[in-house]
C-alpha cells in the first residue's frame, strides 16, 4: 500500500506536442492518500484510462513524474511497481484452471507455494467460485469471468494500489451491486489504496470517499459526493453528477442581483466577476420549488418515475428540470422559487465563490 | 406469415451438386471402376476383383514410397510450424513494417510451384546455381544429383522456403487477434515472456495452428511438382514418393489398374491421417 503522487503530470499520444489541445491529458498534479478510495469519473474520452495506465506504468506520461511514497518510480516498469490493475473486459487465462488463473500473479513473483495456496483459496471463497477452482477457466460467463480478473487484482497482499478500468461495464446490474459492495467491504477490510475508473456516477459515489471529476484531459474537481452534489466548481460537473442533472441558465450579473432574461433572483452574496466573463447561474433541480408564487413556467412534460417526478418546463425561454416529490401537487398556474442556498453561480464554467 | 413446405430448396442446391459430381464424384469413380478391373486396348475390361490392391499392399515399392513420405512430411512439419510460430511472434504489429513483412511473406506462396522447381534446381547446380557453385567455392561436397542427402537436403530447404511463408501468415492472424488487455493483463500479473507465449499467445493462437498443421501436412503428403522438377525422384529411388510413384505407374507404366489402386490406398491414407490428426488436437481442447 502507498501514498501516489502525481507531480504534473502530462500525456500526449503523438510526438511532439505544443498546443494544449494536443495533451490527451492536461497537467495533472495530485496525490492519492495511502488507502483512500478513489473514483475517476467522467464522460468516455475524457483521459481516464490514460491517467490510469500511466498510474499502473503502461503508459510512460510525456511530461512529469510519479512518486509511490515519495519514491519516483516514472521509469519503472508495471511489474517493479507492484500495482494490480483490473480491467473493462475480463482477462482470463482459459487454459488454465480457476485455481491457477488466481495463482498465475503469485507464482509470477515466486510466492511460496503453501502462501499461494492460502490465499487462493481466501480469494475464490471470497468471489465465490469455490465449487469451480479445479475447472478449466472457458466457458464461464461474463461476471464470472470479471470475477476471476478481480480476484486476480485481490489475491496479492502486498500491492502498492489496485486500479479498476471500469470493471463492471460487462457485469449485469444485480451482479454489479454485489460486487461493488464486496469491493468496499474489502477496502475496509485490507486497506488497499484503490482507484476506479468509471462513467458511471452510481458507481462512483457508492464507491469512493473521493470522486475525481475529469473532463476533456483535465481534473475538474476533486470532492466527496455530497461536495460534488451541492457545490459543482464546473458546470460539468453540475451537469455530469445528479439525475437530472444541474440546471445551467445564461444569467446577467449586477452586484448581488441576477437576471435570468428578464426574470430577477436576489443571491445572498456579490460573486466577483471578471469584465467580459460568460455568467451562469446553476441550480439542482431538486432545489426548485414548484408552487404558486415566483415566477412563471411553462410545465412541457412530467416523468413519473417513482419515487418523485421529473417535471420539464420551459423557463425565460430555456428548458429547466424540476423535482417534485411523487405526492407533490403541480398547480395550475405553476411558479417556481429557488433555494437561494442551492444556487451556484458560474463564469466562464468556473464556480465563483459564495461562500466569503 | 404463411410457411409452405416443399422439397423446392433442392434446386438450390443442385448447381453445387453437379458441379461436384464433375469436378470430384465422376473422376473418383472412374478410378474406382479402374482399380477393379484389368483393362486392355479396344475398351476392354476384365473383372480384377481386390487384385490391384494386393498387389500394391504387397509390394516393396508402395511402402518404401509412403515411408519416404512419412519422413518428409515429419521433418517438413516439426520444422515450419514451430519456425512460422517463431517469424510471426517476431512480426511487428503496427506501422510501416506491417505491409512490408506480409508480402515478403506472401511471395514464395504467389509462385507456380513448377517455377519453385526450376528455381531450385537452377539454384542448387554445382556449374552455375548460386547455391551450388558458392557451397562447392566453400569446399563442400554438394550435389543434389548425385547424392541422396544432398536431394533430401534441397527438397527440404525449399519446402521450407516455399511454405513455411503460410504457417507465419495463419500464426501472424491469430496473434493480431489478441486483444492488448490480455498483454497489459499479463505484465499486470509479472507474467514472463515464456508465461505469455504458454498461456495467451498459443492458446489464442491454436485454432489456426491446427488448419495450418492440416494444411501443411496434406500438402507435404501430396508433394508432387516440386521434387519431380528438381530430382526427377532420384538419385535413384531416393525421392520417389508415393505422388511420383503414382505417375510412373499410371502414365509411365500405362498400368492404369494398379495406379487406380494406388490412388484409392493413397487418398485413404491421408484422409485417415487427417482425421487422426484432427481428432487428436480438438479433443485435447475438449479435456477437462
Amino acid at each position: 500500500m502507498a501514498r501516489i503522487n502525481l507531480d504534473h503530470i502530462r500525456h500526449a499520444y503523438g510526438p511532439n506536442p505544443k498546443k494544449p489541445s494536443d495533451y490527451s491529458l492536461k497537467e495533472v498534479h495530485h496525490e492519492w492518500n495511502d488507502g483512500g478510495a478513489y473514483a475517476l469519473l467522467g464522460p468516455s474520452g475524457c483521459g481516464k484510462t490514460t491517467l490510469l495506465n500511466i498510474i499502473s506504468g503502461l503508459l510512460q506520461p510525456s511530461e512529469g513524474k510519479i512518486l509511490f511514497d515519495g519514491k519516483d518510480v516514472t521509469n519503472l516498469s508495471t511489474q517493479d511497481r507492484n500495482i494490480a490493475q483490473v480491467f473493462q473486459f475480463p482477462v482470463i487465462y482459459d487454459t488454465m484452471t480457476v485455481y491457477d488463473n488466481l495463482a498465475f500473479p503469485l507464482r509470477n513473483r515466486h510466492v511460496p507455494e503453501a502462501e499461494v495456496d492460502r490465499r487462493v483459496k481466501e480469494i475464490i471463497e471470497m468471489i465465490g467460485l469455490s465449487d469451480r477452482a479445479k475447472k478449466r477457466a472457458q466457458g464461464l460467463t461474463a461476471d464470472q469471468k470479471q470475477k476471476i480478473s478481480l480476484g486476480r487484482g485481490l489475491v496479492r497482499s502486498d500491492v502498492s494500489a489496485i486500479l479498476f478500468d471500469e470493471p463492471l461495464t460487462v457485469i449485469d446490474p444485480h451482479m454489479k451491486w454485489v460486487l461493488r459492495s464486496q469491493l468496499k467491504r474489502l477496502h475496509k477490510q485490507f486497506g488497499f489504496t484503490m482507484v476506479y475508473v468509471t462513467h458511471d456516477q452510481t458507481e462512483a459515489l457508492t464507491f469512493a470517499d473521493k470522486v475525481v471529476v475529469m473532463y476533456d484531459g483535465e481534473i475538474v474537481q476533486i470532492g466527496t459526493p455530497a461536495e460534488l452534489f451541492e457545490k459543482p466548481k464546473h458546470t460539468f460537473v453540475g451537469y455530469f453528477i445528479g439525475s437530472p442533472g444541474m440546471n445551467v441558465l445564461p444569467a446577467r450579473i449586477d452586484g448581488s442581483s441576477v437576471d435570468l432574461d428578464g426574470q430577477k433572483v436576489a443571491l445572498s452574496f456579490a460573486p466577483k466577476i471578471a469584465a467580459g466573463a460568460k455568467t451562469e447561474l446553476g441550480i439542482r433541480p431538486e432545489f426548485v420549488r414548484l408552487g404558486r408564487e415566483g415566477m412563471p413556467v411553462t410545465i412541457s412534460k412530467v416523468e413519473d418515475i417513482g419515487r418523485q417526478k421529473i417535471v420539464r418546463a420551459s423557463f425565460a425561454n430555456r428548458p429547466i428540470a424540476i423535482v417534485v416529490h411523487e405526492d407533490g401537487e403541480i398547480p395550475a398556474e405553476p411558479k417556481i422559487t429557488f433555494d437561494p442556498n442551492a444556487i451556484n453561480i458560474y463564469a466562464n464554467s468556473w464556480r465563483v465563490g459564495g461562500e466569503a | 406469415m404463411e410457411k409452405t413446405w416443399n422439397n423446392k430448396a433442392w434446386f438450390m442446391v443442385l448447381p453445387v451438386l453437379v458441379l461436384v459430381a464433375f469436378s470430384a464424384v465422376i473422376p473418383l469413380m472412374t478410378v474406382v471402376n479402374y482399380s477393379v478391373q484389368d483393362t486392355f486396348g479396344n475398351n476392354e475390361f476384365f473383372w480384377a476383383g481386390t487384385d490391384w490392391f494386393i498387389q500394391v499392399l504387397q509390394s516393396d515399392r508402395f511402402w518404401d514410397a509412403l515411408t519416404r513420405n512419412l519422413i518428409f512430411s515429419a521433418i517438413i512439419l516439426t520444422i515450419e510450424i514451430p519456425l512460422g510460430i517463431l517469424i510471426a511472434l517476431n512480426m511487428p504489429k503496427t506501422g510501416f513494417g506491417v505491409p512490408v513483412c506480409l508480402v515478403l511473406m506472401s511471395l514464395p506462396l504467389l509462385i507456380p510451384w513448377n517455377v519453385v522447381g526450376t528455381i531450385w534446381q537452377v539454384f542448387g547446380r554445382v556449374d552455375i546455381g548460386l547455391l551450388g557453385y558458392t557451397l562447392a567455392a566453400l569446399g563442400i561436397n554438394y550435389n543434389y544429383v548425385n547424392n541422396v542427402f544432398d536431394a533430401w537436403v534441397t527438397l527440404i530447404v525449399m519446402d521450407i522456403w516455399h511454405w513455411t511463408s503460410l504457417v507465419v501468415l495463419l500464426c501472424y492472424a491469430g496473434l493480431v487477434s489478441i486483444p492488448d488487455a490480455y498483454y497489459q493483463a499479463a505484465k499486470i500479473d509479472g507474467a514472463s515472456r515464456w508465461a505469455v507465449f504458454r498461456y495467451i499467445q498459443l492458446p489464442k493462437m491454436k485454432r489456426v495452428l491446427l488448419i495450418a498443421f492440416l494444411l501443411r501436412f496434406m500438402d507435404s503428403f501430396m508433394i508432387y511438382t516440386e521434387p519431380f522438377v528438381v530430382t526427377g525422384g532420384g538419385p535413384g529411388n531416393a525421392t520417389t514418393f508415393l505422388s511420383i510413384d503414382l505417375v510412373k505407374t499410371a502414365i509411365g507404366q500405362f498400368d492404369l489398374g494398379p495406379a487406380a489402386a494406388l490412388s484409392l490406398i493413397y487418398f485413404l491414407i491421408i484422409l485417415l491421417l487427417s482425421w487422426i490428426f484432427y481428432t487428436v488436437m480438438t479433443n485435447s481442447d475438449a479435456q477437462s
